[in-house]
Protein backbone atom coordinates (compact mmCIF):
# COMPACT_ATOMS: atom_id res chain seq x y z
CA UNK A 1 0.00 0.00 0.00
CA UNK A 2 3.14 2.24 0.94
CA UNK A 3 4.53 0.98 -2.38
CA UNK A 4 1.08 2.85 -4.59
CA UNK A 5 1.17 6.09 -2.68
CA UNK A 6 4.61 7.01 -3.75
CA UNK A 7 5.64 10.85 -3.93
CA UNK A 8 5.54 11.14 -7.63
CA UNK A 9 1.56 9.67 -7.52
CA UNK A 10 0.68 11.95 -4.52
CA UNK A 11 2.90 14.85 -6.70
CA UNK A 12 1.34 14.06 -9.85
CA UNK A 13 -2.55 13.63 -8.38
CA UNK A 14 -2.37 16.93 -6.17
CA UNK A 15 -0.79 19.13 -8.85
CA UNK A 16 -1.97 17.54 -11.92
CA UNK A 17 -0.20 18.68 -15.58
CA UNK A 18 -1.87 19.79 -18.38
CA UNK A 19 -4.75 19.96 -16.44
CA UNK A 20 -7.97 21.77 -17.20
CA UNK A 21 -10.52 21.93 -20.25
CA UNK A 22 -9.43 23.18 -23.70
CA UNK A 23 -10.73 25.52 -26.28
CA UNK A 24 -11.15 24.53 -29.77
CA UNK A 25 -9.36 21.07 -29.60
CA UNK A 26 -8.88 19.17 -32.84
CA UNK A 27 -10.19 15.90 -31.73
CA UNK A 28 -11.65 14.95 -27.98
CA UNK A 29 -12.52 11.80 -26.34
CA UNK A 30 -14.36 11.11 -22.97
CA UNK A 31 -13.46 7.70 -20.96
CA UNK A 32 -14.90 5.78 -17.71
CA UNK A 33 -14.32 3.42 -15.46
CA UNK A 34 -17.52 1.74 -14.99
CA UNK A 35 -16.39 0.35 -11.52
CA UNK A 36 -15.65 3.82 -9.71
CA UNK A 37 -18.01 5.69 -11.82
CA UNK A 38 -14.75 7.62 -12.91
CA UNK A 39 -14.58 10.26 -15.56
CA UNK A 40 -12.56 11.81 -18.09
CA UNK A 41 -11.88 14.01 -21.25
CA UNK A 42 -8.82 14.16 -23.10
CA UNK A 43 -8.28 17.47 -25.78
CA UNK A 44 -5.78 17.51 -27.90
CA UNK A 45 -4.60 19.77 -30.68
CA UNK A 46 -2.58 17.94 -33.33
CA UNK A 47 -0.28 19.84 -36.50
CA UNK A 48 1.78 18.08 -38.98
CA UNK A 49 0.80 14.73 -37.35
CA UNK A 50 2.67 15.47 -33.66
CA UNK A 51 0.32 16.20 -30.80
CA UNK A 52 0.80 19.51 -29.92
CA UNK A 53 -1.38 20.14 -26.74
CA UNK A 54 -2.78 17.52 -24.92
CA UNK A 55 -5.49 18.13 -22.24
CA UNK A 56 -7.16 16.43 -19.57
CA UNK A 57 -10.05 16.94 -16.74
CA UNK A 58 -12.43 14.80 -15.19
CA UNK A 59 -12.22 13.09 -11.39
CA UNK A 60 -10.96 9.61 -10.69
CA UNK A 61 -8.75 7.90 -8.09
CA UNK A 62 -5.16 9.21 -6.79
CA UNK A 63 -3.79 6.53 -9.80
CA UNK A 64 -5.77 7.34 -12.45
CA UNK A 65 -5.01 10.69 -12.18
CA UNK A 66 -1.50 10.11 -11.93
CA UNK A 67 -1.26 8.20 -14.33
CA UNK A 68 -3.44 10.30 -16.97
CA UNK A 69 -1.15 13.60 -15.66
CA UNK A 70 2.34 11.35 -16.90
CA UNK A 71 0.78 10.10 -20.04
CA UNK A 72 0.27 13.61 -20.86
CA UNK A 73 3.99 14.50 -20.13
CA UNK A 74 4.82 11.60 -21.84
CA UNK A 75 3.33 12.05 -25.39
CA UNK A 76 3.44 16.11 -26.00
CA UNK A 77 4.86 16.69 -29.05
CA UNK A 78 5.15 13.01 -30.27
CA UNK A 79 4.11 11.88 -33.26
CA UNK A 80 0.42 10.62 -33.59
CA UNK A 81 0.90 7.14 -34.81
CA UNK A 82 3.77 6.34 -32.72
CA UNK A 83 1.77 7.38 -29.59
CA UNK A 84 -1.23 5.55 -30.99
CA UNK A 85 0.92 2.79 -30.81
CA UNK A 86 1.66 2.77 -27.04
CA UNK A 87 1.19 0.05 -25.13
CA UNK A 88 -0.01 -1.34 -21.64
CA UNK A 89 3.54 -1.61 -20.62
CA UNK A 90 4.25 1.65 -21.45
CA UNK A 91 2.22 3.22 -18.86
CA UNK A 92 2.84 0.81 -16.69
CA UNK A 93 6.89 1.33 -16.56
CA UNK A 94 5.94 5.38 -16.53
CA UNK A 95 3.81 4.74 -13.41
CA UNK A 96 6.02 2.52 -11.75
CA UNK A 97 4.28 0.61 -8.83
CA UNK A 98 3.16 -2.52 -8.69
CA UNK A 99 -0.51 -2.33 -9.80
CA UNK A 100 -3.36 -4.99 -8.64
CA UNK A 101 -5.81 -6.16 -11.68
CA UNK A 102 -8.34 -3.50 -10.37
CA UNK A 103 -5.50 -0.98 -10.42
CA UNK A 104 -4.65 -1.44 -13.55
CA UNK A 105 -7.72 -0.75 -14.93
CA UNK A 106 -7.12 2.82 -13.00
CA UNK A 107 -4.04 3.20 -14.32
CA UNK A 108 -4.80 2.87 -18.43
CA UNK A 109 -8.27 4.70 -18.32
CA UNK A 110 -6.05 8.00 -19.35
CA UNK A 111 -4.08 5.72 -21.91
CA UNK A 112 -7.10 3.73 -23.14
CA UNK A 113 -9.39 7.33 -23.67
CA UNK A 114 -5.91 8.79 -25.46
CA UNK A 115 -6.51 5.74 -27.93
CA UNK A 116 -9.82 7.11 -28.24
CA UNK A 117 -9.38 10.21 -29.42
CA UNK A 118 -6.16 9.44 -31.59
CA UNK A 119 -8.27 6.71 -33.57
CA UNK A 120 -10.91 8.98 -34.24
CA UNK A 121 -8.66 11.40 -35.56
CA UNK A 122 -6.62 9.43 -37.98
CA UNK A 123 -10.05 7.49 -38.69
CA UNK A 124 -8.75 4.21 -37.63
CA UNK A 125 -10.62 1.45 -35.82
CA UNK A 126 -9.63 1.07 -31.93
CA UNK A 127 -7.01 -1.96 -31.69
CA UNK A 128 -8.39 -4.90 -30.44
CA UNK A 129 -8.10 -5.21 -26.69
CA UNK A 130 -8.95 -1.79 -26.30
CA UNK A 131 -12.82 -1.84 -27.28
CA UNK A 132 -15.04 -1.17 -24.22
CA UNK A 133 -12.93 2.25 -23.58
CA UNK A 134 -15.34 3.75 -26.63
CA UNK A 135 -17.47 5.90 -25.27
CA UNK A 136 -20.76 4.57 -23.16
CA UNK A 137 -23.54 3.77 -26.10
CA UNK A 138 -26.79 4.86 -23.99
CA UNK A 139 -29.67 2.19 -24.51
CA UNK B 1 -25.40 -1.41 24.36
CA UNK B 2 -25.99 -4.32 22.25
CA UNK B 3 -29.25 -6.41 22.98
CA UNK B 4 -26.92 -9.72 22.39
CA UNK B 5 -24.00 -11.18 23.30
CA UNK B 6 -21.97 -10.18 19.72
CA UNK B 7 -18.61 -11.10 20.41
CA UNK B 8 -20.79 -14.81 20.74
CA UNK B 9 -22.22 -14.44 17.52
CA UNK B 10 -18.86 -13.58 16.09
CA UNK B 11 -17.47 -17.14 17.18
CA UNK B 12 -20.24 -18.47 14.41
CA UNK B 13 -18.80 -17.31 11.37
CA UNK B 14 -15.77 -19.04 11.08
CA UNK B 15 -14.06 -16.13 8.52
CA UNK B 16 -13.54 -14.23 11.29
CA UNK B 17 -10.64 -16.10 12.49
CA UNK B 18 -9.13 -15.05 9.49
CA UNK B 19 -6.58 -12.28 8.86
CA UNK B 20 -5.74 -9.85 6.39
CA UNK B 21 -2.71 -8.03 5.71
CA UNK B 22 -1.48 -9.01 9.72
CA UNK B 23 -4.97 -7.81 11.11
CA UNK B 24 -8.19 -9.49 11.95
CA UNK B 25 -11.12 -8.98 9.47
CA UNK B 26 -13.09 -5.80 10.04
CA UNK B 27 -16.05 -6.90 8.19
CA UNK B 28 -17.76 -3.63 7.30
CA UNK B 29 -19.37 -4.07 3.38
CA UNK B 30 -22.55 -6.12 4.91
CA UNK B 31 -24.61 -4.51 2.95
CA UNK B 32 -23.01 -5.62 -0.37
CA UNK B 33 -23.07 -9.64 0.78
CA UNK B 34 -23.26 -10.95 4.58
CA UNK B 35 -20.68 -13.57 5.95
CA UNK B 36 -21.77 -16.69 6.69
CA UNK B 37 -22.55 -18.49 10.43
CA UNK B 38 -21.70 -21.96 11.04
CA UNK B 39 -24.83 -22.93 10.62
CA UNK B 40 -25.53 -22.17 7.15
CA UNK B 41 -22.44 -23.79 5.68
CA UNK B 42 -23.30 -26.49 7.96
CA UNK B 43 -26.35 -26.89 6.50
CA UNK B 44 -25.43 -26.92 2.74
CA UNK B 45 -22.70 -29.57 3.74
CA UNK B 46 -24.63 -32.03 5.25
CA UNK B 47 -27.66 -32.00 2.38
CA UNK B 48 -24.71 -32.96 0.08
CA UNK B 49 -22.86 -35.85 2.32
CA UNK B 50 -26.47 -37.13 3.51
CA UNK B 51 -29.78 -36.05 1.45
CA UNK B 52 -28.86 -34.48 -1.84
CA UNK B 53 -30.81 -35.57 -4.75
CA UNK B 54 -32.72 -33.60 -7.21
CA UNK B 55 -36.65 -32.23 -5.77
CA UNK B 56 -40.18 -32.77 -6.62
CA UNK B 57 -39.00 -35.81 -9.15
CA UNK B 58 -37.56 -38.95 -7.27
CA UNK B 59 -39.81 -41.32 -5.15
CA UNK B 60 -36.37 -42.72 -3.85
CA UNK B 61 -35.49 -41.99 -0.34
CA UNK B 62 -33.08 -39.00 -0.77
CA UNK B 63 -35.29 -37.09 -2.85
CA UNK B 64 -38.00 -37.07 -0.61
CA UNK B 65 -35.61 -36.19 1.80
CA UNK B 66 -34.11 -33.28 -0.51
CA UNK B 67 -37.36 -32.10 -1.23
CA UNK B 68 -38.56 -32.00 2.64
CA UNK B 69 -35.84 -29.75 3.38
CA UNK B 70 -36.37 -27.56 0.22
CA UNK B 71 -40.05 -27.51 0.79
CA UNK B 72 -39.63 -26.63 4.50
CA UNK B 73 -37.25 -23.81 3.50
CA UNK B 74 -39.95 -22.21 1.51
CA UNK B 75 -42.15 -22.00 5.02
CA UNK B 76 -39.24 -20.42 6.49
CA UNK B 77 -39.63 -17.95 4.19
CA UNK B 78 -43.47 -17.51 4.41
CA UNK B 79 -43.09 -17.28 8.18
CA UNK B 80 -40.01 -14.30 7.63
CA UNK B 81 -42.21 -12.43 5.12
CA UNK B 82 -45.32 -12.75 7.15
CA UNK B 83 -46.90 -13.83 4.21
CA UNK B 84 -50.14 -16.24 4.25
CA UNK B 85 -48.85 -19.00 2.19
CA UNK B 86 -46.09 -20.86 0.54
CA UNK B 87 -47.87 -20.36 -2.56
CA UNK B 88 -46.83 -16.94 -2.43
CA UNK B 89 -42.94 -17.57 -1.72
CA UNK B 90 -40.81 -18.46 -5.20
CA UNK B 91 -37.44 -18.99 -4.93
CA UNK B 92 -34.83 -16.72 -7.61
CA UNK B 93 -31.33 -16.48 -8.19
CA UNK B 94 -31.73 -13.40 -5.98
CA UNK B 95 -33.48 -10.01 -5.72
CA UNK B 96 -31.91 -8.87 -9.48
CA UNK B 97 -33.74 -11.89 -10.97
CA UNK B 98 -37.09 -11.74 -8.46
CA UNK B 99 -37.52 -7.87 -9.82
CA UNK B 100 -37.26 -8.98 -13.24
CA UNK B 101 -39.48 -12.16 -12.86
CA UNK B 102 -42.12 -9.19 -11.62
CA UNK B 103 -41.15 -6.71 -14.50
CA UNK B 104 -41.58 -9.72 -17.43
CA UNK B 105 -44.82 -11.55 -16.17
CA UNK B 106 -46.53 -9.26 -14.62
CA UNK B 107 -45.47 -5.98 -16.24
CA UNK B 108 -45.66 -7.61 -20.31
CA UNK B 109 -49.16 -9.12 -18.97
CA UNK B 110 -50.96 -5.73 -17.30
CA UNK B 111 -49.12 -2.67 -19.18
CA UNK B 112 -49.62 -1.11 -22.41
CA UNK B 113 -49.19 2.55 -24.09
CA UNK B 114 -50.28 5.21 -22.01
CA UNK B 115 -49.75 3.23 -18.99
CA UNK B 116 -47.58 4.88 -16.05
CA UNK B 117 -44.65 3.19 -13.94
CA UNK B 118 -43.55 5.24 -11.08
CA UNK B 119 -40.10 4.93 -9.69
CA UNK B 120 -37.49 6.53 -7.45
CA UNK B 121 -34.15 8.28 -7.84
CA UNK B 122 -32.75 6.31 -5.34
CA UNK B 123 -33.27 2.75 -6.64
CA UNK B 124 -30.70 0.30 -6.70
CA UNK B 125 -29.83 -0.46 -10.61
CA UNK B 126 -31.82 -4.15 -10.49
CA UNK B 127 -34.79 -1.64 -9.81
CA UNK B 128 -34.63 0.85 -12.40
CA UNK B 129 -33.14 -0.85 -15.49
CA UNK B 130 -35.87 -3.69 -15.54
CA UNK B 131 -38.45 -0.94 -15.50
CA UNK B 132 -36.61 1.07 -18.00
CA UNK B 133 -36.97 -1.86 -20.55
CA UNK B 134 -40.80 -2.94 -19.41
CA UNK B 135 -41.28 1.26 -20.69
CA UNK B 136 -39.85 0.79 -23.34
CA UNK B 137 -41.27 -2.51 -24.54
CA UNK B 138 -44.68 -1.85 -23.59
CA UNK B 139 -45.00 2.27 -24.47
CA UNK B 140 -45.65 2.41 -20.91
CA UNK B 141 -44.08 5.67 -19.37
CA UNK B 142 -41.78 5.52 -16.72
CA UNK B 143 -42.29 8.57 -13.76
CA UNK B 144 -39.74 9.50 -10.99
CA UNK B 145 -40.16 10.39 -7.43
CA UNK B 146 -36.54 12.37 -6.57
CA UNK B 147 -34.68 12.86 -3.60
CA UNK B 148 -33.56 16.36 -1.57
CA UNK B 149 -30.00 16.90 -0.82
CA UNK B 150 -29.86 14.06 2.29
CA UNK B 151 -31.67 11.58 -0.24
CA UNK B 152 -35.54 11.41 1.14
CA UNK B 153 -38.08 11.26 -1.56
CA UNK B 154 -39.77 13.89 -2.51
CA UNK B 155 -43.41 12.75 -1.65
CA UNK B 156 -44.73 15.92 -2.74
CA UNK B 157 -44.21 15.25 -5.92
CA UNK B 158 -46.60 12.00 -6.07
CA UNK B 159 -49.80 15.26 -6.36
CA UNK B 160 -48.03 16.10 -9.79
CA UNK B 161 -48.13 12.25 -11.24
CA UNK B 162 -51.50 11.50 -9.45
CA UNK B 163 -52.89 14.10 -11.60
CA UNK B 164 -51.34 13.15 -14.51
CA UNK B 165 -53.14 9.56 -13.82
CA UNK B 166 -52.77 5.76 -15.03
CA UNK B 167 -50.05 4.78 -12.88
CA UNK B 168 -50.44 1.05 -13.09
CA UNK B 169 -46.92 0.23 -10.87
CA UNK B 170 -44.72 1.72 -8.44
CA UNK B 171 -41.48 -0.12 -7.86
CA UNK B 172 -39.83 1.01 -4.56
CA UNK B 173 -36.31 0.28 -2.44
CA UNK B 174 -37.48 -0.44 1.14
CA UNK B 175 -34.16 0.55 2.20
CA UNK B 176 -31.00 2.33 -0.27
CA UNK B 177 -28.05 0.28 -0.12
CA UNK B 178 -26.17 3.66 -1.00
CA UNK B 179 -27.16 6.03 1.56
CA UNK B 180 -29.05 3.97 3.80
CA UNK B 181 -32.24 5.94 3.87
CA UNK B 182 -35.69 3.86 5.29
CA UNK B 183 -38.25 5.04 2.90
CA UNK B 184 -42.16 5.28 3.79
CA UNK B 185 -43.42 2.35 2.23
CA UNK B 186 -46.94 2.36 3.73
CA UNK B 187 -47.39 5.57 2.45
CA UNK B 188 -46.72 4.55 -0.90
CA UNK B 189 -48.51 1.61 -0.91
CA UNK B 190 -51.54 3.52 0.49
CA UNK B 191 -50.97 5.96 -2.66
CA UNK B 192 -50.57 3.68 -5.39
CA UNK B 193 -52.93 1.45 -4.15
CA UNK B 194 -55.47 4.76 -4.41
CA UNK B 195 -54.35 4.90 -7.92
CA UNK B 196 -55.32 1.31 -8.62
CA UNK B 197 -51.95 0.61 -9.17
CA UNK B 198 -49.29 -2.20 -7.74
CA UNK B 199 -46.68 -2.05 -5.44
CA UNK B 200 -43.41 -3.48 -6.38
CA UNK B 201 -40.71 -3.49 -3.03
CA UNK B 202 -36.84 -3.98 -3.30
CA UNK B 203 -36.13 -5.72 0.59
CA UNK B 204 -32.80 -6.43 -0.58
CA UNK B 205 -31.70 -4.50 2.07
CA UNK B 206 -34.24 -4.39 4.43
CA UNK B 207 -35.07 -8.28 4.97
CA UNK B 208 -31.45 -8.77 6.37
CA UNK B 209 -31.95 -6.14 9.01
CA UNK B 210 -35.35 -5.82 10.68
CA UNK B 211 -38.61 -7.72 10.81
CA UNK B 212 -40.86 -7.87 7.61
CA UNK B 213 -44.43 -8.03 7.31
CA UNK B 214 -45.75 -7.83 3.76
CA UNK B 215 -49.54 -7.46 4.54
CA UNK B 216 -48.88 -4.79 7.05
CA UNK B 217 -46.02 -2.92 4.36
CA UNK B 218 -49.18 -3.35 1.90
CA UNK B 219 -46.44 -4.96 -0.54
CA UNK B 220 -48.02 -6.74 -3.37
CA UNK B 221 -44.37 -7.93 -4.44
CA UNK B 222 -41.68 -7.91 -2.49
CA UNK B 223 -37.71 -9.01 -3.53
CA UNK B 224 -35.29 -10.48 -1.63
CA UNK B 225 -31.52 -11.19 -1.74
CA UNK B 226 -30.40 -14.84 0.31
CA UNK B 227 -26.75 -13.96 0.66
CA UNK B 228 -27.59 -10.70 1.91
CA UNK B 229 -29.39 -12.08 5.07
CA UNK B 230 -26.51 -14.35 5.63
CA UNK B 231 -27.17 -17.42 3.12
CA UNK B 232 -25.37 -18.21 0.60
CA UNK B 233 -25.38 -16.11 -2.72
CA UNK B 234 -27.49 -17.91 -5.61
CA UNK B 235 -30.68 -18.28 -3.54
CA UNK B 236 -33.33 -15.60 -3.24
CA UNK B 237 -37.08 -15.07 -3.05
CA UNK B 238 -40.10 -13.04 -4.16
CA UNK B 239 -43.41 -12.59 -2.45
CA UNK B 240 -46.14 -12.17 -4.45
CA UNK B 241 -49.73 -11.98 -3.67
CA UNK B 242 -51.43 -14.66 -4.31
CA UNK B 243 -54.30 -13.41 -7.33
CA UNK B 244 -51.40 -11.70 -8.40
CA UNK B 245 -49.05 -14.54 -8.83
CA UNK B 246 -52.16 -16.88 -10.05
CA UNK B 247 -53.14 -14.42 -13.21
CA UNK B 248 -49.45 -13.81 -14.14
CA UNK B 249 -47.89 -16.20 -17.40
CA UNK B 250 -44.69 -17.63 -16.36
CA UNK B 251 -41.27 -16.36 -16.06
CA UNK B 252 -38.72 -18.55 -17.42
CA UNK B 253 -40.54 -22.26 -19.20
CA UNK B 254 -39.64 -26.02 -19.34
CA UNK B 255 -39.22 -28.85 -16.77
CA UNK B 256 -40.50 -28.47 -13.40
CA UNK B 257 -43.15 -25.17 -14.01
CA UNK B 258 -45.51 -27.55 -16.38
CA UNK B 259 -48.61 -29.83 -15.57
CA UNK B 260 -48.90 -31.64 -18.69
CA UNK B 261 -47.08 -31.32 -22.17
CA UNK B 262 -48.10 -31.76 -25.47
CA UNK B 263 -45.96 -31.56 -28.46
CA UNK B 264 -47.72 -27.88 -29.19
CA UNK B 265 -48.93 -26.92 -25.89
CA UNK B 266 -48.94 -27.03 -22.22
CA UNK B 267 -50.81 -26.20 -18.67
CA UNK B 268 -48.48 -24.92 -15.88
CA UNK B 269 -48.22 -25.90 -12.62
CA UNK B 270 -49.41 -25.10 -9.74
CA UNK B 271 -48.16 -22.32 -7.23
CA UNK B 272 -46.05 -21.60 -6.70
CA UNK B 273 -43.81 -23.89 -8.87
CA UNK B 274 -45.23 -22.19 -11.94
CA UNK B 275 -42.14 -19.88 -11.43
CA UNK B 276 -39.53 -21.88 -10.85
CA UNK B 277 -38.74 -23.89 -14.57
CA UNK B 278 -35.53 -26.09 -14.25
CA UNK B 279 -33.76 -27.58 -11.53
CA UNK B 280 -33.77 -24.64 -8.30
CA UNK B 281 -30.20 -24.02 -6.56
CA UNK B 282 -31.54 -26.74 -3.97
CA UNK B 283 -28.45 -26.41 -1.42
CA UNK B 284 -28.42 -22.60 -1.79
CA UNK B 285 -32.30 -22.32 -0.99
CA UNK B 286 -31.80 -24.92 2.20
CA UNK B 287 -29.02 -22.61 3.35
CA UNK B 288 -31.04 -19.30 3.15
CA UNK B 289 -33.65 -21.50 5.13
CA UNK B 290 -30.99 -22.17 7.91
CA UNK B 291 -29.59 -18.63 7.58
CA UNK B 292 -33.14 -17.08 8.22
CA UNK B 293 -33.68 -19.58 11.07
CA UNK B 294 -30.14 -18.18 12.86
CA UNK B 295 -31.12 -14.77 12.24
CA UNK B 296 -34.61 -15.06 13.65
CA UNK B 297 -33.58 -16.97 16.76
CA UNK B 298 -31.41 -14.03 17.66
CA UNK B 299 -34.16 -11.68 16.35
CA UNK B 300 -35.02 -9.45 13.81
CA UNK B 301 -35.66 -6.98 16.43
CA UNK B 302 -32.62 -7.28 18.40
CA UNK B 303 -30.69 -7.31 15.47
CA UNK B 304 -32.27 -3.80 14.25
CA UNK B 305 -31.83 -2.17 17.29
CA UNK B 306 -27.72 -3.55 17.22
CA UNK B 307 -26.89 -1.76 14.02
CA UNK B 308 -28.57 1.49 15.39
CA UNK B 309 -26.62 1.43 18.03
CA UNK B 310 -23.59 1.04 15.99
CA UNK B 311 -24.52 3.49 13.35
CA UNK B 312 -25.07 6.17 15.75
CA UNK B 313 -21.64 5.21 17.09
CA UNK B 314 -20.18 5.19 13.24
CA UNK B 315 -21.56 8.57 12.72
CA UNK B 316 -20.78 10.58 15.73
CA UNK B 317 -16.99 9.06 15.74
CA UNK B 318 -16.94 10.40 12.08
CA UNK B 319 -17.43 12.95 12.87
CA UNK B 320 -13.94 13.19 14.77
CA UNK B 321 -12.42 12.82 11.00
CA UNK B 322 -11.08 16.65 9.61
CA UNK B 323 -12.81 16.79 5.63
CA UNK B 324 -15.43 13.28 6.10
CA UNK B 325 -18.95 14.60 4.88
CA UNK B 326 -21.44 11.77 5.30
CA UNK B 327 -24.43 11.20 2.62
CA UNK B 328 -27.83 10.40 3.51
CA UNK B 329 -30.29 11.34 6.11
CA UNK B 330 -29.63 13.97 8.81
CA UNK B 331 -32.07 12.08 11.11
CA UNK B 332 -30.20 8.37 12.43
CA UNK B 333 -33.97 7.08 13.16
CA UNK B 334 -34.42 7.37 8.83
CA UNK B 335 -31.25 5.30 8.76
CA UNK B 336 -30.34 1.85 8.46
CA UNK B 337 -27.16 0.27 9.18
CA UNK B 338 -25.47 2.00 5.99
CA UNK B 339 -22.98 5.23 6.29
CA UNK B 340 -21.82 6.30 2.95
CA UNK B 341 -19.26 9.36 3.13
CA UNK B 342 -16.65 11.07 1.14
CA UNK B 343 -13.19 12.68 2.33
CA UNK B 344 -12.54 15.22 0.93
CA UNK B 345 -8.82 15.39 -1.40
CA UNK B 346 -8.95 11.89 -1.87
CA UNK B 347 -10.93 9.70 -4.11
CA UNK B 348 -13.22 6.77 -2.17
CA UNK B 349 -11.59 4.09 -4.36
CA UNK B 350 -7.86 5.03 -2.54
CA UNK B 351 -9.63 5.24 1.02
CA UNK B 352 -10.85 1.69 0.70
CA UNK B 353 -7.44 0.94 -0.75
CA UNK B 354 -5.27 2.05 2.08
CA UNK B 355 -8.10 0.78 4.68
CA UNK B 356 -8.00 -2.66 3.30
CA UNK B 357 -3.93 -2.62 4.23
CA UNK B 358 -5.44 -2.44 7.68
CA UNK B 359 -8.09 -5.27 7.25
CA UNK B 360 -11.02 -2.72 7.25
CA UNK B 361 -13.18 -3.83 4.44
CA UNK B 362 -15.65 -1.23 3.05
CA UNK B 363 -17.01 -0.24 0.02
CA UNK B 364 -16.17 1.98 -3.18
CA UNK B 365 -17.76 2.94 -5.83
CA UNK B 366 -21.21 4.34 -6.85
CA UNK B 367 -22.81 1.19 -5.53
CA UNK B 368 -25.32 0.80 -8.68
CA UNK B 369 -26.74 3.50 -7.60
CA UNK B 370 -25.34 6.15 -10.92
CA UNK B 371 -28.63 8.49 -10.38
CA UNK B 372 -28.15 8.54 -6.44
CA UNK B 373 -24.21 10.08 -6.43
CA UNK B 374 -25.38 12.27 -9.62
CA UNK B 375 -28.09 13.54 -7.72
CA UNK B 376 -25.56 14.48 -4.80
CA UNK B 377 -22.89 15.42 -6.67
CA UNK B 378 -20.27 13.07 -6.05
CA UNK B 379 -18.58 10.18 -8.81
CA UNK B 380 -18.27 7.57 -5.70
CA UNK B 381 -18.64 7.29 -1.94
CA UNK B 382 -16.97 5.38 0.35
CA UNK B 383 -19.55 2.71 2.13
CA UNK B 384 -19.30 1.45 5.87
CA UNK B 385 -22.39 -1.22 6.29
CA UNK B 386 -23.14 -3.05 9.19
CA UNK B 387 -24.83 -6.44 10.58
CA UNK B 388 -25.04 -8.59 13.70
CA UNK B 389 -21.78 -9.10 14.07
CA UNK B 390 -20.26 -5.74 13.76
CA UNK B 391 -18.16 -4.54 16.92
CA UNK B 392 -17.75 -0.65 18.28
CA UNK B 393 -14.17 -1.41 17.92
CA UNK B 394 -14.60 -1.98 14.09
CA UNK B 395 -15.57 1.54 14.05
CA UNK B 396 -12.61 2.33 16.01
CA UNK B 397 -10.18 0.56 13.49
CA UNK B 398 -12.40 2.38 10.44
CA UNK B 399 -11.65 5.74 11.84
CA UNK B 400 -7.80 5.05 12.98
CA UNK B 401 -7.70 3.89 9.37
CA UNK B 402 -9.10 7.16 7.83
CA UNK B 403 -6.70 9.25 9.70
CA UNK B 404 -3.77 7.11 8.52
CA UNK B 405 -5.87 7.72 5.00
CA UNK B 406 -4.99 11.66 5.67
CA UNK B 407 -1.56 10.70 6.56
CA UNK B 408 -1.02 9.00 3.51
CA UNK B 409 -2.16 11.83 1.27
CA UNK B 410 -0.20 14.17 2.96
CA UNK B 411 -3.29 16.36 4.48
C1 LIG C 1 -31.27 -2.24 -2.74
C2 LIG C 1 -30.78 -3.37 -3.56
N1 LIG C 1 -31.55 -3.88 -4.52
C3 LIG C 1 -31.15 -4.92 -5.26
C4 LIG C 1 -29.91 -5.47 -5.11
C5 LIG C 1 -29.50 -6.60 -5.98
O1 LIG C 1 -29.21 -7.70 -5.25
P1 LIG C 1 -28.66 -9.01 -5.98
O2 LIG C 1 -27.40 -8.59 -6.66
O3 LIG C 1 -28.42 -9.94 -4.86
O4 LIG C 1 -29.72 -9.43 -6.91
C6 LIG C 1 -29.05 -4.97 -4.14
C7 LIG C 1 -27.69 -5.50 -3.98
O5 LIG C 1 -26.74 -4.78 -3.75
C8 LIG C 1 -29.50 -3.89 -3.35
O6 LIG C 1 -28.72 -3.38 -2.40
Amino acid sequence: MDDLYRDHILDHYKDPRNYGPMDDPDVSAEGQNPLCGDQLSIDLKVHDGTIADIRFHGRGCAISQAATSMLTEMVMGRPVDEVAALGREDIVEEVGIPLSPVRLKCALLGLGTLKVALHRHLGTPLPEGWAGMDEVDWR
Amino acid sequence: MSPFDVHAVRADFPIFARQVNGYPLAYLDSASTAQKPRAVIDSMVQLYETSYANVHRGVYTLGQESTALYEAARETVRAFLGASSTREIIFTRDATEALNLVAYSYGRANLGPGDVIVSTELEHHSNLVPWQVLARETGATLRFIHIDDHGSLMLEELDEIAAAGNVKLLAVVDQSNSLGTRVPVRTLADWVHGQGGVLVVDGAQSAPHRPIDVGALGADFFAFSGHKLCGPSGAGGLYGRRELLEAMPPFLTGGEMIRSVRLERTSWNELPWKFEAGTPAIAEVIGMGAAIEYLTRIGLDAIHEHEAGITRYCLERLDEVPGVRVLGPEDPAERGGVVSFTLEGVHPHDVAEILDSVAVCVRAGHHCTQPVMERLGVPATTRASFYLYTLPEEIDRLVEGLHRVRRTFRL
